[in-house]
């Protein structure tokens, strides 16, 4: 079992646990997912490493309450066990001294982008890294970011909290000279970023997050289109070149069971299993 | 009528020729639920089958058996109504005898040997493998005597139908056996891949279970080649490993269109109904989606799986499949359990594009006429596209079933392992030797997707040439 040691609320929905989980922190790196499944007979669910420790024995992983899953996972506290935790899975991020790393990240996926940032900065580049959230009440960890960058952005859709929206971005690009650009977020994010530095011809990399089952390339419901070419991304992934990601079919197959999701997601509230009191 | 003794012989014959049907669920209710279809034998079923067995001297069924079970000596003690031997009896050669007896293609192996089956029906040893099987899990399932401990250490790779044999028959020789399985349910295709009403999960489980028994280390949830690559093993102690990690990636027919909503790959399907009960949602937290017009591409027991699950999610099924009837792969006795639920079966045709509505969901297909032409090398009936056949039909679910390749994750984790290029197989000696010292492989991981029976012979093999690897003796003349 994978005793759950440190809850922290980020934000009005969004939860980073640390597990205990020995053997996948010794393997994981940043870049990696795992696959949880909360209970016997629940979902496999597919989570970006946060962070890990392997002296502690613990991985890290954030995420959104926005379906069934992710509700029951809120419900889970500090010293709780999860049924299975599966990983490292996918391929590890490349991690090499580029120069100027510009890291972008966006509501839950800031959680996982900060190691990158401590990654690339302690393989010596200089980095920006960049946090998008809705609004000022959903930032969080703009402090881990301070320590693990050289530079600190925030950006939010409304305003409330730094930029307004992310069209500062493209002034930074045409005042700084940037090696690389490493994006996690939601897919319209990472899609208009991608957007953005193609002209200035800057590598950029995204962290695609298909529906998955079982993470280790059996099922293929990951299937992306990169280069023109079928991928998967869980074996083949979860990071890929962002200029040539088919960000528009991608939006659509993480739709394809929405009705689905949203049954079980207002059964799940109706049985009385959410918390509803935080909200 | 006049009971003369001729007559009497003759009717001995008949009722010699003649197999003794198993009882199935009707087509029109198992439709309709996700139970067992073949019910198996009651005791005198059992015992009126296995009285038809002519015991022969030189038994030809037992060569047809990839793991050798002693198949005559377990039909004379179900005769004898001895059915703890019957069983003792297969499990010396077969660790898995209530899946076997459910999923062997008996009819091209065993049965196939058969004398009797030259002049009538061979007899059902599948039938009475089951048979056996259910007895002892109802009257409770004794585990044997392991071998004294050797002190050699073995890492198996895979709790499917080769992982579980190996880990069987190596404990069983007092070698200390960790079986890593990356899913979270041990079984292998055998779990996520058969269906519950071709082969209950219980009976999997139970399977399973008989194997930790045994004393088998059984650990969930370990992706080797991510969380320990094979040098790493053999570096923390082991002194062999197994790999029979199976072929579990899907292949596709390439046409466009294909990454629309609504087209899964049978291993998607499979997984999310077998594997995570997606036929229970909303029950269950996986869902599926399933239309009213699903086109099964393929014509193998998977697609056969498929399509049979997809009728009892309520839909009609056409089966496309490129060659004729007569080249289907999957087994007879599936195609008609198919055929007699309802399955339309459309031969001689491929995909050539899908078509999706406006939300990116697949709602038609355009298809071509195929025709059957000269066999290729392998003596396969070919078959090549008619030109100018084009047809569109509807489909809102297609679910691709064309065959699967090995995973590569631990092929792309182990340097210097050698490999099949095109294939993706893992390339082993006849006894399951890979190019690497202590390093072993079997099952479709090595042979490309076949049979769950095949892997298991793969298994056994294997199994007996770690332990002479281990105990360091030579290859034993006339060794199984």
């Amino acid at each position: 079992m994978y005793e759950i040691l440190t809850k922290i609320q980020l934000a009005h929905k969004e939860t980073l646990f640390e597990v205990h989980a020995p053997e996948v922190a010794a393997k994981a790196r940043p870049g990696q997912f795992l696959i949880v499944i909360p209970r016997a007979g629940g979902e496999r669910v597919p989570l970006t490493i946060c962070d890990y420790d392997v002296e502690r024995g613990t991985v890290s992983f954030a995420f959104h309450e926005v379906g069934k899953t992710t509700k029951e996972l809120g419900t889970f506290e500090k010293g709780d066990c999860l049924y299975n935790v599966t990983g490292p899975l996918g391929n590890p991020s490349e991690i090499r001294n580029y120069g100027r790393v510009l890291c972008v990240g966006g509501s839950i996926m800031i959680a996982p982008l900060l190691l990158q940032s401590k990654a690339m900065k302690a393989a010596g580049n200089h980095v920006t890294t960049i946090l998008g959230c809705r609004s000022k009440d959903f930032l969080f960890m703009a402090d881990k970011a301070k320590a693990c960058s050289d530079e600190v952005h925030v950006a939010s859709d409304d305003g409330t909290v730094g930029e307004k929206g992310l069209d500062f971005l493209n002034e930074l690009l045409k005042k700084e000279r940037y090696d690389r650009c490493v994006v996690m977020g939601p897919v319209v994010m990472m899609k208009y970023v991608s957007e953005m530095t193609r002209p200035f011809g800057i590598p950029t990399v995204v962290t695609l997050t298909p529906i998955m089952i079982d993470g280790m390339g059996m099922c293929g419901v990951c299937r992306v289109t990169v280069g023109g070419k079928m991928l998967f991304g869980c074996v083949d992934g979860p990071e890929f070149d962002g200029h040539n990601t088919n960000f528009d079919e991608l939006i659509k197959r993480q739709r394809t069971m929405l009705p689905e999701e949203r049954l079980s997601s207002i059964l799940w509230e109706t049985s009385g299993g959410c918390d509803c009191e935080r909200q | 009528m006049n009971g003369s003794e001729p007559d009497t012989k003759k009717a001995a014959s008949t009722k010699r020729q003649q197999a003794v049907e198993m009882p199935k669920q009707e087509p029109e209710d198992r439709v309709k639920n996700f139970r067992e279809v073949a019910l198996g034998y009651t005791e005198e079923m059992a015992r009126e089958e296995a009285s038809r067995c002519l015991q022969c001297k030189k038994p030809q069924c037992r060569k047809g058996c990839p793991v050798d079970v002693p198949i005559p000596d377990f039909i004379k003690c179900i005769t004898e109504g001895n059915y703890a031997d019957g069983i003792s009896v297969i499990k010396t050669k077969n660790a898995l005898p209530a899946v076997c007896g459910r999923v062997c293609p008996q009819e091209e192996q065993c049965q196939k040997m058969c004398i009797l089956g030259k002049k009538g029906n061979p007899i059902s040893i599948g039938r009475l493998e089951r048979y056996l099987a259910d007895w002892e899990r109802e009257h409770g399932v004794q585990v044997p005597d392991r071998a004294p401990p050797t002190g050699k250490k073995v890492a198996v790779i895979g709790a499917g139908p080769a992982g579980l044999t190996v880990s069987a028959d190596l404990v069983k020789l007092g070698h200390e056996v960790t079986l890593f399985e990356a899913l979270h349910v041990a079984g292998g295709v055998l779990i996520y891949g058969i269906p519950e009403f071709r082969l209950p999960k219980d009976i999997v489980q139970k399977e399973v279970e008989y194997v930790q028994r045994l004393g088998v280390d059984l650990r969930l949830g370990n992706l080797i080649g991510r969380i320990h690559t094979i040098p790493e093993l053999l570096e923390s102690g082991y002194d062999a490993v197994f790999i029979g990690s199976g072929a579990g990636l899907p292949q596709w027919t390439g046409c466009p269109g294909e990454n629309l909503g609504g087209i899964y790959s049978a291993n998607e399907f499979l997984i999310r109904v077998n594997l995570m009960k997606a036929y229970d949602f909303p029950q269950k937290d996986t869902p599926i989606r399933v239309g009213k017009h699903v086109v099964v591409i393929g014509g193998g027991n998977v697609a056969m799986d498929c399509a049979r699950i997809s009728m009892r999610l309520g839909a009609t099924v056409c089966l496309n499949y490129r060659r004729s009837r007569k080249e289907l792969p999957a087994r007879e006795e599936e195609i008609e359990n198919a055929e007699e639920e309802g399955l339309i079966c459309r031969f001689l045709n491929a995909p050539l594009e899908f078509y999706g509505d406006d939300k990116g969901w697949v709602k038609a297909m355009r298809c071509t006429e195929m025709e059957l032409c000269e066999p290729d090398a392998s003596g396969r009936q070919s078959c090549r596209i008619v030109p100018d056949t084009d047809f569109t039909m509807d489909a809102d679910t297609v679910i691709v079933a064309i065959g699967q390749t090995p995973n590569p994750i631990i092929q792309r984790t182990t340097t210097g392992l050698q490999t099949d290029p095109r294939k993706g197989t893992i390339i082993i000696d006849d006894e399951g030797r890979t190019n690497l010292k202590g390093v072993f492989a079997g099952g479709d991981v090595a042979t490309g997707a076949a049979t769950v029976i095949s892997a298991m012979g793969a298994g056994r093999r294997a199994a007996q040439a770690i332990h002479d690897f281990l105990t360091n003796q030579e290859p034993k003349e006339g060794s199984p």
